[in-house]
């Protein structure tokens, strides 16, 4: 992180490189559209953050990115998702690895009520690492990655639901990480803890960076600011979601282009 | 609060103390009376010998196998099938499809058909169409049938009771359905799971109208689930209205049920904490 990602951004054969890309996505649920005719690319490696009121489908936006949209009944999704290059929501795609490629933490930390070493085992198991040995190391090493292994190594098989809200979140980042996954989603990932824990979790998120392409849905602008490399506004325009601009942080919340991320970023409105 | 809602609400609770003593009053009058007359007759050699003399003399203990064996055969049909359907109604057909509601209106008529309807039907079904004649393996299967309606509503229920957030985070690690359901909320429905087998269990030892018919009165101990078997509630029905002189053994009997019926109770709650619900309880 010493290094300035945002320099690393800003260089044009960076910005070619797309993680993900949609072009003309719309999201409708029965009858009403939540998001539409969002164009957005993703760089690799970077983070971005989303911002805007609620209900500007920035949630339903991250669903689409893993085809959670599927489970929801009623939710229609049209337009393209591409994942390096290639159309997620074309017919025969395999989607249980796509949800392993891109994972998702939620606003509020959702742990299995099972212990925590299964936690992280039964997803691991589900993506065919069987061996006891394998799942053991990868344990220890996803649960080191958030730093959360030095609290929970002498009490792996308790339940995962006697960890604070932070140390859920974390597990939960954990279990993701676990599989080995390209995109990180996180849909307002500390919005549901204290400022201790936000802060310890904000920071690992920042770590994520390089290793994965980070997109994060936060209401404190502070926090996208701060580890964000890119930001983009979302915002309801004649009943439905869409994109207002995008652009690098710095850029974004010093020389805003639209009238709407100026008077957002400066609190007039949103 | 003014002084007549005060009043009022005085009187729903004195009110509510005297139903609550009342039914709870009548079912340690039915355990006094029962245990009264019936425990003395119970010993290890009751428990142990068959019955002689019409049941007259003698124990229970070909009645206790033959009980136990139907219950087997019930449980061990009900209990897949009930999961399985459960699932089927909660996680795989949207909540209102037609064929849900076909499915769950038909269980609804089921559970209030008298238990003879299911005697009459399983006598002539197992019985004679599928030929297993009067036998444990009739009346067990009667008996799941019986029992079904009861087990889905309420593993359903349980199922249902998971939250969606489970099934969310469960398929955002990319978990198949099949996995979200064995690991995720069968543990969060054993509840309902195990108040649809208490329920279904104290239906089908409490039951004899539907077991006349199928598995017969024999009171010979059965050597396979094609013998015919008197069960438990058969055995005090029959020792009660049939048999004079039976009645010391009726009481006896009785009170071995209700002992049954006590410990299955126990056994079913330990057995989901300890199987499907330790590990995923704090
Ligand atoms: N499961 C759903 N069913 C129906 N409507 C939904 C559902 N989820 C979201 N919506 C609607 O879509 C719109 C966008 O919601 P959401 O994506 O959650 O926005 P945000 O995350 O920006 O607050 C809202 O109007 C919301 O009511
Ligand atoms: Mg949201």
């Amino acid at each position: 992180m010493s290094a300035s990602p945002r320099e690393t951004l800003d260089s044009p054969q960076k910005l070619q490189d797309a993680c993900i890309s949609t072009e003309g996505l719309s999201v409708s649920y029965a009858k009403s559209y939540a998001l539409r005719d969002l164009h957005l690319e993703i760089p690799r490696g970077s983070i971005t953050a989303l911002v805007g009121p609620s209900g500007c489908g920035k949630s339903s936006f991250l669903k689409t990115l893993n085809r959670l949209t599927d489970l929801i009944t009623g939710c229609r999704v049209t337009g393209s998702v591409r994942l390096d290059g290639e159309d997620i929501y074309q017919s025969g795609f395999d989607v249980l690895s796509l949800r392993r490629r891109v994972g998702m933490i939620f606003q509020k930390p959702n742990p299995f009520p099972l212990s925590i070493r299964r936690n992280l085992t039964l997803p691991l198991e589900e993506h065919g690492t069987q061996d006891s040995a394998a799942l053991a190391a990868k344990t220890e090493a996803a649960l080191r990655d958030v730093g959360l292994w030095d609290e929970v190594k002498d009490r792996l098989d308790s339940s995962a639901m006697i960890l604070s809200g932070g140390q859920q979140q974390r597990l939960c980042i954990a279990r993701a990480l676990a599989l080995g996954p390209e995109v990180v989603l996180l849909d307002e990932p500390c919005s549901a803890l204290d400022p201790l824990s936000s802060a310890v979790v904000e920071d690992l998120i920042a770590s994520l960076r390089e290793s994965y392409t980070v997109i994060i849905v936060t209401h404190n602008l502070s926090q996208a600011r701060r580890i964000a490399d890119q930001t983009a506004l979302f915002w309801l325009e004649n009943g439905a979601g869409t994109l207002i601009e995008t652009a690098p942080t710095e850029q974004f919340f010093s020389q805003p282009q639209h009238r709407l991320t100026k008077e957002y970023v400066s609190g007039a409105r949103g | 609060m003014n002084r007549s809602s005060v009043k009022a609400d005085r009187t729903a609770t004195f009110l509510c103390w005297i139903v609550a003593f009342a039914v709870t009053g009548t079912f340690f009058w039915i355990l006094w009376d029962l245990l009264g007359h019936g425990f003395k007759g119970i010993s290890w050699s009751f428990l142990t010998t068959q019955p002689r003399d019409a049941g007259r003399s003698g124990g229970i203990s070909s009645v206790l196998v033959s009980t136990s064996l139907i219950l087997g055969v019930c449980l061990g049909v009900a209990i897949p099938t009930g999961v399985g359907t459960a699932a089927f109604l909660s996680e795989w057909i949207p909540r209102k499809s037609r064929v849900g509601r076909w499915i769950r209106r038909s269980l609804d008529l089921l559970a209030a058909v008298p238990s003879i309807v299911f005697g009459l039907f399983g006598a002539v079904f197992f019985g004679e169409v599928l030929g297993f004649g009067f036998s444990i393996l009739s009346g067990g299967l009667t008996l799941a049938l019986m029992v079904l309606p009861i087990l889905i509503r309420a593993t359903e229920a349980g199922f249902r009771s998971a939250s969606e957030e489970l099934r969310l985070g469960g398929a955002a690690l990319g978990l198949r359905r099949a996995t979200i359901l064995r690991h995720l909320l069968l543990p969060a429905a054993s509840h309902g799971i195990v108040v649809g087998l208490v329920l279904g269990v104290g239906r089908a030892l409490a039951e004899t109208a539907a077991l006349i018919f199928t598995s017969g009165y024999v009171t010979r101990m059965p050597s396979s689930l094609l013998d015919s078997g008197r069960s438990i509630s058969v055995h005090i029905y029959d020792l009660a209205m049939n048999v004079p002189g039976g009645e010391a053994n009726a009481y006896a009997t009785a009170v071995v049920l209700i002992l049954l019926l006590i410990l299955i109770n126990s056994l079913a709650s330990w057995a989901t904490q300890t199987w499907l619900g330790g590990r995923s309880l704090p």
